[in-house]
């Protein structure tokens, strides 16, 4: 018996008793053949009082500089934006946090309710018609978008920006291994898609094109343009779009995407060292029934009450199984709560506020910071949220001793570029969320200065060698 | 459709499709066990006119709430018609699946294939 | 007439369902309070102007906002959201909540799914700041607690699964599968073979069949003995230089541990296919027996199943795998590696045979912190002893079910015994007393519990599939064998009353082909 179970030895007596066996051994020597018994006690530590694995959990804790620890001006896909006491207090509820997904939907109309809201609110956001209840995360779900493309059409080839997120890309491509894609890059240039190249890799064996809005240097993409060029094949168009700034930015259901997908996190989610989070799946009608996932559908009961059901289930893999439009089975409905919730207490007000203040933010730390010795804009498109520079310190080695001095003075500046593009090692890209105020982007600048400027000094005298 | 019935004007194969024979046309849906087993049908969607349809091989699907099934073809020819209006509204299917539940209009290409199929007699005796 | 209140949901198991059942009239003064209560969705409540964010003040000089992001760019009209106060916002969810029944609240046997009790010290270590509130990207040497959190968790899966290298990245138990058939696939390029095919049996799982053409195999299923195991000759007949793996779960989920598992691996391994472990069932053994020792190659976990991540209402969950040896050169990167001086890094360098990624950052930390102080609160003993009771009062709940009466009704589908779940089937129930599983089901509902999976495995007819879990005390699973036999027994008087049930839940049955026919899946605006 531990704080979990329950059984006395009175309860287990009885138990046997009914069973009709002499002891809870003889259930498992009974039904596991001696060979393959594990004979032993697990070779784990003893188990522990709560207070103490408390203790050892907050000590691990300590050991990590997050979000409280330092300012931070670290993106690249998780954004350390505010979230509001309410997502806490209704996430902890137990009539959200326990139960499954919704099989019985009688007495899962809070669950099933709630999803219909969140795809309600995801299709205003990207202003396509069709949304799914949620799937795991932004990487994973460009690679679905890949898989439902590879249904759709059997065209072998996928057109890819290098503007994707890097995780998009590497899970896109790990996909595609399996179903039998091959993943074609187009290069950045000047920052943005080259749209001639993009263009050119287009043609009858494209199933798929995919791009990011902004793209990882930050930069706002020719949405438009790059969907157009895909309307005289059969492609898929799939943009992977940060959610914050379709505040602001015109929807992808407005540019001629098919498929919109991105990460969900900054939508009342919290960083939780990259999940739990989820990712939201968008598509024009026509993909209705292509779409992976659980879908919330609306319907009536047996005395006209309006009420809600997991719908167009015969896609789902507990249905169609090896025909399924995805295997996937738990996805991530309490974050995905608490993304419509978020977008709630946001409000069609709020987002535009926030989307539009993170705009001049943005404008003025790229501003400070490009004003800096040493630093330089890395492309000069418009940014909404996240904007790369250059720091001339000699290539990543300079660029990681700079971050660390910056950590050192409690600022974190942001992402080395050079961690994932070869052609962009002395690049930073610094992300701004409502958290950051005039005060922090001050304080970057100061800091990040002071260590560029200390860098290029060591570059420049480097210490005498032994 | 309430009662169980087969037709006898039409021929049936065992995986629960009829096909009803005009000299070189022959209509198809699938039999009133078929639809009483998949239960209330939401979902059809019908091959491209055109297309080609193989004896004994499925050529398209129906779907209920909980289950999907593979139409099967009981001879094989050329698609040259199918019932659109089973697309935004499959209800015939199961209320009346001989009639304005048909489901496509195939010219044979080999209209021998016709004996391999059953009688409703034989069929029914199939299902007991 | 009407005393009936909605707590009736929220009943004490064991108590008898509501006397006024079939007589409920359909008019607004007989319904449950909650059931007069129409659903509403926040995007019809509110109204123009009210807000619960309150923006910071522009604090930066003010530009042109048209010249830092052109009209081009923009959006026009605002995307239609909510425009609620913070007291509506709340007082929509949390009476939205109660319309949930949830495991805190209730019984809540679903067969596969483990509903074990979610510890609430798990919500308080996950939401410290430094695991909350910590980036994925931060330095690693700025994440020490993490990575040493996640090398522990890494190291406790490999003990209890018996097999050593584990990635902790996948999302959920079928993003395990898919990198199990994808790690099986490099294993097999990497020495030059192309197989095609992929065995999984007739009582998987659909995640299973999904997951295999995912990955570009084509499936073959094997076939199921009267004893509810693998069918032996079948699988000889199918396993051939052809067959990249064979998935299985063991125990299966008829809640039977395959006994001849050993020769199953033999067989399989022989034709150099790998051995896929669901390890959807591992409540069962935990400490007990390993499927690295039954020669498993590849294992998933589900987090949110044995190790208590809570459900969510549909997720989040954590499908970490573990692999042998032979597979280890294809795991996932990024991979946690211990230095000599004791310090911890996320590597991706020098793994070129690496299947890559398949999700963005490491994995769903979050999880991770809840599982590990799971593990770290029961120790080995205590996850031993999770397993035993899993298993016991699965047995116990069965034997409970034959005293009462209704194992001619509703007969256990295979052997005598069961692990920590068994499988009923309603097919004798159906025709003598004519009701489905799913009246029966639906019947459970009034009486304050959430029903067992229905239909699921397919192999048995009317299936039902009932997992009571270790947590659950005697006098919970005492209640619930009276309610089914307390169901049956009113089935024997009238069928009516349980074709047309439930009767006391916040909507009544609700007419899934009408959804499937005309989706409407969004609030029209």
């Amino acid at each position: 018996m531990t704080q979990y179970t329950a059984v006395t030895d009175a309860d287990l007596a009885e138990m046997l008793a009914a069973i009709g066996v002499g002891s809870v051994q003889e259930l498992f020597d009974r039904q596991i053949p001696a060979n393959v018994r594990l004979g032993r006690p697990l070779d784990l530590p003893a188990g522990l009082p709560e207070q103490e694995v408390y203790a050892h959990l907050r000590a691990l804790a300590a050991r990590n500089v997050s979000a409280e620890d330092e300012i931070t001006f670290l993106g690249a896909g998780m954004y350390d934006h505010y979230v509001p006491a309410v997502i806490d207090m209704l996430l902890g509820r137990s009539e959200f946090l326990t139960p499954y997904t919704p099989y019985q939907p009688e007495v899962s109309q809070g669950s099933l309710q709630a999803m219909f809201e969140y795809q309600t609110a995801i299709s205003e956001l990207t202003g396509l018609p069709v949304s799914n209840a949620s799937v795991y995360e932004g990487p994973s779900a460009v690679a679905s978008a890949g898989y439902l493309a590879r249904l759709a059409n059997g065209k072998p080839k996928f057109v890819v920006s290098r503007g994707l997120h890097p995780h998009a890309r590497d899970t896109l491509a790990t996909y595609a291994h399996g179903f039998g894609a091959e993943v074609v890059e187009v290069p950045l240039k000047d920052g943005v898609t080259d749209l001639e190249a993009w263009a050119d890799a287009i043609d009858d064996e494209t199933g798929a094109v995919f791009f990011a809005q902004p793209n990882f240097l930050g930069a706002v993409e020719d949405a438009e343009a790059l969907a157009a060029a895909a309307k005289n094949s059969s492609a898929v168009v799939v943009g992977q779009y940060d959610p914050i700034p379709l505040g602001i930015l015109k929807p992808p259901g407005e540019c001629g995407v098919d498929v919109a997908v991105g990460e969900g996190q900054t939508l009342g989610n919290r960083l939780d060292f990259g999940g739990p989070s989820f990712g939201f799946f968008a598509a024009t009608e026509a993909y209705l029934r292509r779409m992976p996932g659980r879908i919330a559908g609306q319907t009536v009961d047996a005395d006209g009450r309006r009420g809600f059901v997991l719908t167009l289930q015969t896609r789902e893999q507990h249905i169609r199984r090896e025909k399924a439009t995805s295997n996937i089975c738990t996805s991530q409905a309490l974050n995905a709560l608490a993304g419509v919730v978020y977008l709630s207490w946001l409000g069609k007000g709020g987002l535009v506020e926030l989307g539009e203040l993170l705009l001049q933010r943005t404008h003025y730390a790229r501003e400070r910071l490009v004003a800096l010795d040493g630093v330089s804009a890395l492309h000069e498109h418009p940014v909404v949220r996240e904007f790369a520079v250059a720091l001339d310190v000699g290539g990543r080695d300079g660029v990681a001793a700079v971050i660390r001095r910056c950590q050192d003075a409690g600022v974190n500046p942001g992402y080395a570029l050079g961690r994932d593009y070869d052609e962009f090692s002395d690049g930073l890209l610094v992300a701004l969320t409502e958290q950051r105020s005039k005060a922090d982007i001050d304080r970057l600048a100061d800091v990040l200065g002071a260590a560029v400027a200390a860098e290029r000094e060591l570059l420049a005298h480097p210490p005498a060698t032994a | 459709m309430a009662d169980a019935s087969y037709p006898t004007d039409l021929l049936y194969h065992p995986e629960h499709d009829w096909a009803k024979v005009d000299d070189d046309i022959a209509t198809f849906g699938i039999t009133w066990f078929a639809q009483d087993a998949l239960g209330e049908v939401v979902f059809f969607d019908p091959p491209d006119v055109g297309s080609t349809v193989t004896a004994n091989d499925s050529y398209t699907e129906v779907e209920s709430v909980k289950a999907v099934s593979d139409v099967i073809a009981p001879l094989s020819g050329e698609v040259v018609e199918v019932n659109e209006d089973l697309r935004g509204n499959p209800d015939a299917i199961n209320n009346d699946p001989y009639g304005a539940g048909w489901m496509v209009k195939v010219r044979l290409s080999d209209p021998s294939e016709v004996d391999a199929l059953l009688d409703s007699a034989a069929y029914e005796a199939l299902l007991s | 007439m009407s005393t009936l209140n909605d707590n009736k949901l929220h009943a004490d198991p064991g108590i008898e369902a509501h006397a006024l059942h079939h007589e409920i009239s359909v008019t607004t003064a007989g319904a449950t309070p909650m059931q007069r209560d129409r659903a509403t969705t926040i995007f019809e409540k509110g109204a123009a102007g009210r807000r619960a964010f309150v923006a910071p003040a522009l604090d930066v000089p003010e530009a042109d906002r048209e010249q830092l992001l052109p009209p081009k760019f923009r959006r026009d009209a605002a995307a239609r959201l909510p425009e609620v106060s913070e007291p509506e916002l709340v007082r929509h969810y949390v009476k939205l909540s109660r319309r949930n029944f949830d495991l805190d609240t209730g019984f809540y046997p679903l067969g596969s799914c483990t509903m074990k009790h979610n510890p609430r010290l798990h919500e308080r270590v996950a939401g410290l700041g430094g695991h909350a509130r910590l980036h994925p990207l931060q330095t690693p040497e700025r994440a020490q607690g993490a990575l040493e959190l996640m090398y522990n968790l890494e190291g406790a899966l490999a003990e209890v699964s018996g097999l050593p290298h584990v990635s902790l990245q996948p999302s959920a138990g079928s993003h395990g599968e898919l990198a199990g058939v994808l790690l099986t696939r490099a294993f097999h390029e990497d020495r030059g073979q192309h197989r095609t095919k992929v065995l999984t049996p007739d009582t998987a799982h659909g995640t299973n069949p999904a997951t295999v053409t995912m990955a570009g195999y084509t499936v073959v299923k094997v076939g199921t003995n009267p004893d509810g195991g693998v069918d032996l000759d079948d699988l000889r007949a199918k396993a051939d230089e052809d067959v990249a793996c064979l998935m299985l779960t063991n125990p299966n989920t008829l809640g039977v541990f395959d006994p001849n598992i050993a020769e199953i691996a033999e067989i399989v391994h022989a034709v150099g296919a790998t051995l896929y472990y669901d390890g959807a069932n591992l409540n069962a053994i935990m400490g007990k027996a390993r499927p690295g020792d039954m020669g498993f190659d590849i294992v998933h976990f589900n987090l949110h199943k044995s190790f208590t991540q809570p459900h969510g209402g549909g997720g989040p969950g954590s499908g970490p795998i573990a692999v042998s040896d032979r597979i280890r050169p294809f795991l996932m990167n990024p991979r946690i590696v211990k230095a000599d001086d004791g310090s911890f890094d996320l590597d991706d360098h020098g793994y070129e045979k690496s299947i890559g990624r398949l999700r963005g950052f490491q994995g769903n930390y979050g999880c991770f912190v809840r599982s590990y102080a799971y593990i770290c609160s029961l120790g080995a003993e205590g996850l031993a002893d999770a397993s035993e009771t899993a298993v016991l009062n699965a047995n116990y709940l069965l034997a409970k079910l034959r005293e009462h009466g209704v194992a001619e009704q509703l007969p256990l589908a295979f052997g005598e015994l069961c692990m920590h779940e068994f499988v009923l089937s309603g097919s004798p129930m159906k025709k003598a007393l004519g009701i489905k599983t799913l009246d029966l089901a639906k019947r459970l509902l009034d009486h304050g519990y959430h029903p067992p999976t229905v239909y699921f495995p397919l192999l048995v007819d009317e299936a039902l599939l009932v997992e009571p879990t270790e947590t659950e005390t005697k006098e919970t699973l005492d209640g619930f064998a009276e309610a089914i036999a307390a169901i049956l027994k009113e089935a024997g008087e009238d069928a009516t009353i349980a074709q047309n049930a439930p009767y006391t839940t916040p909507v009544r049955r609700l007419d899934e082909a009408g959804a499937a026919k005309n989706p409407v899946i969004r609030q029209p605006l």
